[in-house]
Order: structure tokens, then sequence, then C-alpha cells
């Protein structure tokens, strides 16, 4: 079947892409090209004389030890948080898929975490785990561990981590059950009559056939951990302590904003663009193979 | 190898609607049961309720002499062929077959040796290696039997097997179903709305509607006597034709009887001006003619109105009536014509159509 639109004009078909393509250009497209350009550039403190440097910037960048730092510690956020977040929001998916009484409740309940801007969760969880105030961060005080995300590198990284699985679990559960709820529900009972447990039979059918969603998933919460966790760190934890929690974005910011250092963020940021663009090519070239569609 | 029982067996779901209304029946070893009815009679509910993916509200389900009221659907010693096949997408065909074997912990050799006998019967040997995706309809059909073959299982349970292919492909697998079973001797329990299916496969055909059975039995002494005017019309098509007994013409032919409705196969009339002495004649106006090769369908209207009788689904409206004729010769539309069945054609119900009254 012919599934193209055919328009009698060029002016209503450019019409119709042209909001997209605004989007794209003015959001992306042109900050990119204004980092790019800013990245060759080094100013003054005071911004009154610009110099043109060539690779100055990235030479001096890839000098800072912070800033493999900063590489790792992004990497092993990252891991942890698309791993936590795909995982937990699967399970709950899992669950609020069976058909239990109040489950449309549960699933209204699962989805209002996304609702909440990622600096006021982070605010929340700062209180929760603010330690000789927060409760959780009492109890576990009372429980013998010496808690203390401000002074404690581990325990800030934890944070936010937790923030951040939390922000964005409600996003991966309700792709993962609507991705539940299109496999035909003959297929699990054909393996439920071929023998298959509840265990096994998720392993061996629900999950290859939801490989789609989890690829897509994947993609979405690298993307996700890599750049829109910044409000998440400056509320949490600045950064700190020690630069424990600084990650590549936080440091685009922070260097930017803080250091105005312009060039040197920019530099950072035309990096970070990079190896988000390299691990997304990666994922669609070796990951997409093994997908089952 | 084993019998199916079915007693009292009943279903209601908790907001009070009772899909299953008491339903007893009895397979045999070996026999190949056929449950139709129309569209939400009750009939999948009730095969899935032997599969055990359905809960049993009240009555026992019993195969091989064991009440699996409470048995997991794998533990029931059935297979199952889907009405849309089912298949797992992510796996070859023989992944598919050995799925249900592996996950009984069958040694691999043993495996290997059943998957290859069923895909050697369904000439699937050649297909092994691909996924359902790449199949044609009757291609994917076969893996479904093949899966269900493979286990060796007490029963086969067919949903609707068939509604999803061709009308060629479907007479096809429908002859390739029943050689297949005769041949593994499998008692089987197969759910369809098609009455053509029911009546060429089963050994005992049950015909419900509204969650109850209206008539158990073997299909051709169902056809020749329907126990209700559901049946009647039902099994058969054309459907048999149903006219009030009280009608002037009618009456004064039949004379009193306790009957209130008379039915008549479209087959079972001639066009004759003679009236065969008990038998039943009825004066029509041809209003349209169905010719389809080795016969002809005529469709007349009846001179007097009919009195309106009990509505079932399949029936005729009421006034016409369907004469199926031999060859195709008919007669030209608009004539008037008379058509005539005997007595022993005749088949006569009681006036709300539950009851068949033997003449």
């Amino acid at each position: 079947m012919e599934n193209r639109a055919i328009f009698s004009g060029r002016l209503l078909a450019c019409l119709l892409v042209f909001p997209q393509l605004a989007i794209s250009l003015i959001f992306f497209y042109w900050p990119a090209a204004q980092a790019l350009w800013q990245s060759f550039l080094v100013q003054d403190a005071f911004g009154l004389s610009t110099e043109f440097v060539w690779f100055e910037n990235y030479v001096t960048l890839l000098k800072t030890p912070e800033y493999y730092h900063a590489i790792g510690t992004t990497f092993f956020f990252s891991l942890l948080v698309v791993f936590f977040s795909l995982a937990i929001g699967l399970l709950l998916a899992v669950m609020a898929n069976r058909n239990i009484a109040g489950v449309q409740i549960y699933r209204t309940f699962l989805i209002i975490p996304y609702a909440v801007a990622p600096a006021v969760a982070s605010v929340l969880f700062i209180f929760m785990f603010q330690p000789g105030l927060g409760m959780i961060a009492r109890a576990l005080q009372r429980n013998g561990i010496d808690w203390n995300p401000v002074l404690n590198g581990n325990h800030a990284m934890i944070l936010i981590v937790i923030v951040a699985v939390w922000n964005q679990i409600s996003y991966n559960f309700l792709f993962f059950l609507a991705g539940l709820q299109s496999i035909p529900k003959s297929v699990i009972e054909a393996a439920a009559i071929d023998g298959a447990r509840p265990a096994r039979r998720f392993w061996t059918i629900v999950f290859p056939l939801l490989s789609p969603t989890t690829f897509f998933l994947i993609v979405v919460n690298i993307t996700y951990a890599f750049f829109n966790t910044l409000g998440i760190i400056d509320t949490a934890t600045e950064g700190g302590p020690n630069g424990s929690t600084s990650t590549l974005v936080y440091k685009v910011f922070l260097d930017g904003k803080a250091g105005s250092d312009l060039g040197g963020s920019a530099a950072q940021s035309v990096i970070l663009m990079i190896i988000v663009i390299g691990l997304t090519a990666i994922q669609f070239r070796y990951v997409e193979k093994k997908v089952h569609y | 190898m084993a019998n199916v029982t079915l007693r009292n067996v009943r279903k209601a779901y908790p907001n009070g609607f009772e899909a299953i209304k008491g339903v007893d029946v009895d397979v045999a070893d070996g026999q190949f049961c056929v449950l139709v009815g129309p569209s939400g009679c009750g009939k999948s509910t009730l095969l899935r309720m032997v599969a055990g993916l359905e809960t049993i509200s009240s009555g026992e389900i019993d195969i091989g002499g064991r009440v699996v009221n409470q048995v997991e659907p794998a533990d029931r010693d059935i297979a199952m062929v889907f009405q849309n096949y089912a298949l797992y997408p992510h796996m070859s065909v023989y992944n598919n077959m050995a799925y249900g074997l592996r996950n009984r912990g069958m040694p691999k050799p043993e495996i290997e040796t059943r998957v290859q006998e069923a895909a050697r019967i369904l000439e699937l040997g050649t297909m092994l290696d691909r996924k359902p995706g790449q199949l044609s309809g009757g291609q994917r059909q076969r893996v479904a039997m093949g899966r269900a073959i493979v286990r060796q299982p007490k029963v086969f349970l067919f949903d609707e097997p068939l509604s999803n292919l061709d009308a060629k492909l479907r007479i096809a697998m429908r002859v390739e179903i029943r050689k297949l079973q005769r041949r593994l001797n499998t008692t089987s329990i197969y759910v369809t709305h098609d009455q053509l299916e029911a009546m060429t496969l089963a050994d005992i055909l049950v015909v419900m509607n509204g969650g109850k059975v209206e008539q158990v039995g073997n299909p051709l002494a169902i056809y020749e006597k329907p126990a209700t005017t559901f049946v009647a019309s039902f099994i058969g098509a054309p459907p048999m034709n149903l006219m009030s007994t009280r009608a002037d013409e009618i009456k004064s032919q039949l004379g009193s009887a306790d009957a209130g409705i008379l039915g008549i196969r479209p087959e079972d009339f001639v066009i004759t001006d003679q009236t065969p002495a008990g038998g039943v004649a009825l004066a029509l106006t041809v209003e349209a003619i169905e010719r389809v090769g080795a016969e002809t369908f005529v469709y007349g209207t009846r001179a007097q109105d009919e009195q309106r009788i009990a509505a079932n689904p399949g029936e005729l409206p009421p006034g016409e009536v369907i004469v199926r004729i031999p060859g195709s010769e008919a007669p030209p539309i608009g004539q008037k014509i008379r058509v005539a069945a005997v007595r022993q054609k005749l088949h006569l119900f009681s006036d709300d159509g539950r009851t068949r009254i033997e003449a």
C-alpha cells in the first residue's frame, strides 16, 4: 500500500514541515554551531576582547586531569542511572500489567513522578537525605551508617543517582507498560500451555519481545543521564564534594557560567555532543541488529 | 489419549454476566468434538476453560479421569492452536516447536527427533530456520499445529484455527487437520462459527447458543433432526425455512397440529403442482435466483403475509422461502411457482422453538 502523503503544492508541504525544522534549527543546530564557533575563541575576563585561537581550548582541556575524572564520573553515573531506572521501570510495569484490583490507580500514581521537575525532585531528596534533619539520613545514622553526602563523595553519588533514577522511572514505566500491552495475550498463553513458568516466560518470551522498547529507552535514558541531570546535580551536590559528582554536563555549566570560561565550556560541550552522538551511533549500529521488531 | 468430560460447567464474571450457563459434554477418547455457535455464544470461553486459561465458576472439567479445575494449563497435558497462531515471533520455526519440549526438560536428541518428525508430517522441513514473520498464513498455521503435535498431548484444543486463512486454504487445512487427527488418534476439541467446518470435522457436534448447549450429537443426526429452531437455522447453508403453522395456507394442509413452527430444508422442496399426501405445498413468487453451478437457489416470497416468529441468527426474513434445485435450470424472476415437501421432510417445533415435535 502507498503510505505516502501526496501534496499538490510545494507550499503546503513546506509549511507543514516548517515548525519541526524551525525547532531543530533554533534549538539544536544554531546553538550547536554557536558552541562550535565559541570553542575556537578565547575571551578576556571582562569580555572586552575576543581572540580566535583554533584548538587551544581543546588542548588546554585535554591536559586537565579533572576533565578525565569528569568523563569517568559521567560514565559511572550514567551506567547506574540507566540500569536502575530501566530495571525498576520494567519491574513496576510488569507488576502493573497484571489483572489486579485498582490497577488503574497504581498506574496513575506510578506515572506522577515524571511530572515533578528534576530540580524539585532533587530538593525533596535533599531534605530526606539531609544529615541531621532528613528522615532517611537519620534512619541510616541510627543503623550505624555515617551518612553524609556533603562530605562523602560516594554518598553524594548515591544521592544523585537515586534522584535521577526516581525522576526517570515513570517515563520508562510508561513505555514498558505500553510495550507489555502490545504483546499478544495469546502468545503468553501459548507459552503457559507450553509449560513455561512465569519467570521463564518472562525471560524467554516477554523480554525478547520488549527489545524494541528497551532499545529505544536505553538511547533516551543515556541522553537523559548525560544531559538532563544538570538540574539534579546542581541542586543536590553542586558537583561536590571535591568534584566527585561533577559530570561532563555539569562541568560545562560550571566552567561556562560560574567560571566565565566560555571558550573552554564550549569546547567541553562540543566533546560531550560528540560522545553522545558516538554512543547513539554505536547503539544503532550494533545493538539494533539484535532487536526483534 | 484421554476422554474429556464437562459436568455442569459454569462461568460467571464478577460483573454478574454468565458466559457459560451449565454445560455437560462428554468427549470419548480419540473423538473429534466440535463446538459451534454464533459469536458470543461462549464456545471459545468454554474451550479456554478446558485449557485452563479461564477459571471455572462451578462444575467440573475432567481430562483422562482427573478433575483439572485447579490444575495449571501446563500440567493439563493439552496443546492448543490459537486463532492468531500465537507463534513466538522472535524464535525460528524449530525453536517454536521445541520450546514446549525444552520447558519440560526433554533431552536434546529426543527434541530433535520429535521436531523433525512433526516437520516431516507437516511439510515444514525446509522452513525450520525461518522466523514466523517470513512464513505465509498457511505455513504459520502448520507451525502452530506442529507446536501442538510435538508435545504428544492427551488433548488438542483448536480455537477457530482456520478463520484467518483464505477460503481455498481453509478447505485444504480442514482436510489436513482431520487426517492428522485420525492418524494421531488424539482427542480433540475444536471451536468454530463455521457450520460447514463443524459438519465436516466433527465426530461429535455441540451446538451452542447463549452460553448453553442446544444440541449434542452426530453432525448428520443433528442435521436431520434438529432439536430446536436455533439448531435448525444454524446448521445447514442456506438455512432451514421456518414458518408459522398458524398461517391459513399451512394450517389447512397440516391439520390441527400442536406445533407452532414448521421447518423445511431448501433441498427438500420440489417444484411441482401436486401436493404429496400429508406434505406441505406453498405458492411462491420468485424474487431472486442464485446459480452456483451444480445447484440453484430460488428465493421466493409467500403469497400470504407471514406471522413473525422468533428471529434467530441466520434465519430468513418472514415470508421468504429458499428452494434448492439441482442443475442450473430455474424459473424466471417474477414467476409464480408451487413448491412441495413430503411429510417425512417436515420439521415441527413448539411455538417458542425450543422443542422438537415428532410428527
